[in-house]
């Protein structure tokens, strides 16, 4: 809020979506994003603590990370990586067309993006399964033996090493899958919205936080991707 | 003031306690004083679940063998008093209850941003609750409220998965109040209410909500780890396996260091309204009183590896972070100084709130300078894991937040109750709960200095005296704790009804009913006051329904 007197300006405008302890609807907005980025941060500080235990062994276990990395499909990947940058695309089509009225825009763009989050959660079960029939998943029945470390063809990579690798990146891909499916979540309600029609170029809030969910929850990806897929590739 | 003078209306008006009835209009609604109740309940039924576990600690330890519990027994009791008070009484104490009530009027708004979020908090508390509560009818834990790997993860054959996600599910409790805070009081501070006309009340909740925000997330992706490692058998913190317990220290404190200010920063926050008000004089240095809350709060993050100076962490990074760990001295001393300063020449009061005050402004500095002890490398190997440890922790946390808590409820009861509460009882609460804590406490830290370790049940003959001393004053720490209660519960029946403004303090809480309207103002106040103007209530009695005495 401003230092001038805000005394109810848009008093006499009737606005069904303005919550009783909000002066007018911009402060409402304000608020609402600042909350969105506020969670963010805190979002940021939780897979935080992810992200130092993977760079304090990744510096420790150095090659037999590069062997347990190659176990994974690139270009499964890759291609989860490419369906989520669309994802982000059509968000911002859909904040773009509730900000601008267009309602079949709207609900396409937020269809589409429901899709592309089920195409991404489709691909990672693929890849889960195959960690499973492998016995890659950290556990009583976890197998690595016998890898080679690349670059070094007489070294074989140390099993219980590995194990941490993997069981790091169960838990951030895990991780990083819930908040897809809490995203999906979201993208679901909004869509039963948009066909409601509740969004206008006046009351868009929900869309634009929700966006902001789902970029950070893809930026999150561009970081996995690179960390656990690509930090060993040459042949 | 014409507020001060404003007469009690025999019929009540209608207010945020008498406009809905029913357990119903309690446990759906979203304003936020009664949210503020509702954790009021639930934090005091747990703060008396760990003052017993206090209270069998210190029967056992009143004799050297260890006769009243079995060894175990006491390993949980020391666990659960610990996991209970640090993370489902002190860290929701101030912020849950104070702060849910007062931010929002004392900056003018209607309810914090997010009413239903609020909500949402105090119900995730409450299922955290009644899981840490089944876990310890079930069995408990003894891992200590540290949680220390590999003895939490291979080891300890207690419920410590079912306490670990108790504690991640409050975690988001602590950190939606935290998120509501900040945005709060960024976006709905009311026309005039400039940041450096907030109260001090309110930089402090702004820097404890930082610290809210940003720490507890790591450790419930601590949590989540030790869980997982514990339920699958992983490595990533036993060495066996090539993990690293350290680096679960590390994670666990760099939340439960900060965690320590989320306690302290509020009742910080309570003292400066406090202070102001019973000296009726302006804050002295309100910006550097203000700024040093921030300055904690960034501090706070950057010291937190001083509690494994002999965990093993190389000597350089053991030199910087005893650095560190001296520079947040340099905020808290800015602070008591101030205070100090604010009481010269000041026309003061002791009434029960300020006495309050006094006995924190006490045990923090204690506190304090003994934290300046333990974060010197060479005294610090020498009393790690002793009673100094404990003596100085308490000191901060119970003499310094519970304090803080306890001044806090007293000089806002007339606003949250619309009663008075009895002055003379008051007072001999605090000076009871002053007495009790220093006998309590204060022997400890000679018993760690000489060499008890904590977490023992039984101890070498010659430390018993100090131990009785201890048990001593922990029973009488106890009835000042109670007093309050019974007193509080009393004064709602039978306390003279309250004024709205019935110490003629300045800030704009009291400019509204006691108890408020359900939108805390029957306008939107337009600030254009700086806070704590005490000039022109200088003259006026602290207090027009107490006694003369003095």
């Amino acid at each position: 809020m401003t230092d001038s007197p805000v005394v109810a300006v848009h008093g006499e405008v009737e606005n069904p979506a303005l919550l009783h302890h909000f002066a007018e609807p911009q402060q409402q907005r304000d608020a609402a994003s600042l909350g969105m980025w506020v969670f963010l941060g805190t979002e940021i500080m939780f897979f935080g603590g992810l992200f130092c235990a993977y760079l304090i062994y990744r510096r420790w276990y150095f090659g037999d990370w590069g062997a347990a990395s190659k176990t994974l499909d690139v270009t499964l990947g890759a291609t989860n990586t490419a369906v989520l940058i669309c994802s982000s695309l059509t968000v911002v089509l859909a904040v773009w067309a509730a900000k601008t009225a267009r309602r079949k825009l709207l609900i396409g763009s937020l269809l589409l993006t429901l899709v592309l989050g089920f195409v991404f959660l489709g691909i990672k079960g693929i890849e889960y399964k195959e960690k499973f029939e492998n016995h890659h998943v950290p556990g009583p029945s976890f197998q690595f033996n016998n890898v080679k470390i690349p670059g070094h063809p007489d070294q074989y990579a140390n099993p219980s090493h590995a194990e941490i690798y993997f069981a790091l990146y169960f838990i951030m891909t895990g991780l990083h899958a819930l908040h897809m499916i809490i995203g999906i979540g979201i993208f679901i309600w909004l869509t039963t919205k948009a066909w409601e029609g509740r969004f206008t170029p006046d009351y868009n809030t929900p869309v634009e936080i929700g966006g902001l969910y789902w970029h950070f929850v893809d930026i999150i990806w561009i970081y996995l991707f690179p960390l656990l897929y690509l930090i060993d590739r040459h042949p | 003031m014409s507020m001060a003078s404003a007469s009690i209306q025999m019929v009540e008006r209608e207010n945020y306690l008498n406009k809905h009835y029913g357990v119903g209009s309690w446990l759906f609604t979203t304003d936020h004083k009664r949210i503020a109740l509702l954790y009021l309940i639930s934090i005091t039924f747990f703060f008396f679940i760990g003052g017993f576990f206090a209270l069998l600690i210190r029967l056992e330890l009143l004799t050297p063998a260890g006769d009243l519990v079995q060894a175990d027994t006491y390993n949980k009791l020391f666990t659960m008093h610990g996991m209970v008070m640090i993370f489902f009484f002190l860290i929701p104490s101030i912020p849950a209850v104070l702060g849910n009530f007062l931010v929002p009027m004392m900056i003018g708004a209607k309810d914090l941003a997010f009413p239903r979020i609020n909500l949402l908090s105090w119900y995730l508390y409450i299922i955290g609750g009644v899981m840490m509560l089944h876990c310890m009818l079930t069995g408990g834990v003894d891992t200590g409220w540290t949680f220390y790997v590999p003895f939490s993860t291979a080891f300890s054959n207690t419920k410590v998965v079912e306490a670990g996600l108790a504690i991640f599910v409050t975690g988001f409790s602590s950190i939606l109040t935290g998120l509501n805070f900040v945005v709060t009081i960024h976006r709905m501070r009311a026309p005039g209410m400039t940041w450096s006309r907030l109260p001090l009340f309110i930089w402090a909740h702004y820097a404890t909500s930082i610290i809210q925000l940003l720490g507890t997330p790591v450790i419930a992706i601590t949590i989540v780890l030790v869980a997982a490692e514990r339920a699958l058998h992983l490595g990533i913190f036993d060495p066996k396996l090539g993990g690293d317990p350290l680096l679960f220290q590390h994670l666990f404190w760099f939340y439960s260091h900060p965690a320590v200010y989320i306690m302290i920063l509020p009742a910080m926050g309570v003292e400066s309204e406090i202070i102001a008000c019973y000296s009726r004089k302006r804050i002295f240095g309100y910006s550097f009183v203000a700024f040093s809350s921030i300055a904690i709060a960034v501090f706070g993050f950057l010291v937190w590896a001083h509690h494994m100076f002999v965990a093993g962490i190389s000597v350089y990074s053991a030199l910087v972070f005893s650095l560190l760990s001296y520079l947040v001295a340099i905020p808290s001393a800015v602070k008591v100084f101030n205070w100090t300063a604010t009481m010269y020449k000041g026309s003061i009061h002791y009434d029960a709130p300020m006495l309050y005050a006094f006995g924190f402004i006490g045990l923090f500095t204690m506190g304090g300078l003994t934290g300046l002890f333990l974060a010197a490398l060479g005294i610090d190997v020498h009393v790690t894991d002793t009673y100094f440890v404990i003596a100085h922790f308490h000191y901060i946390m119970v003499g310094g937040a519970v304090m803080g808590y306890l001044g806090g409820m007293h000089f806002w009861w007339p606003k949250i109750s619309g009663r008075l509460y009895p002055e003379g009882w008051a007072k001999l609460a605090a000076l009871i709960v002053f007495i009790g804590f220093n006998l309590t406490f204060f022997p400890q830290f000679i018993l760690g200095y000489v060499g008890m370790p904590r977490r023992y049940y039984q101890y070498p003959p010659e430390f018993q005296v100090l131990n009785v001393l201890s048990t001593a004053g922990a029973t009488i720490l106890g009835v000042g704790y109670l007093l309050p209660m019974v007193y509080f519960l009393w004064s709602m029946r039978y306390g003279k009804p309250a004024p709205d403004n019935p110490w003629n303090a300045a800030g704009l809480e009291w400019r509204t009913a006691s108890p408020p309207p359900t939108f805390n103002f029957d306008e939107e106040p337009v600030v254009t006051w700086e806070a704590y103007n005490y000039d022109e209530l200088k003259s006026m009695p602290v207090n027009e329904e107490a006694p003369v005495d003095r």
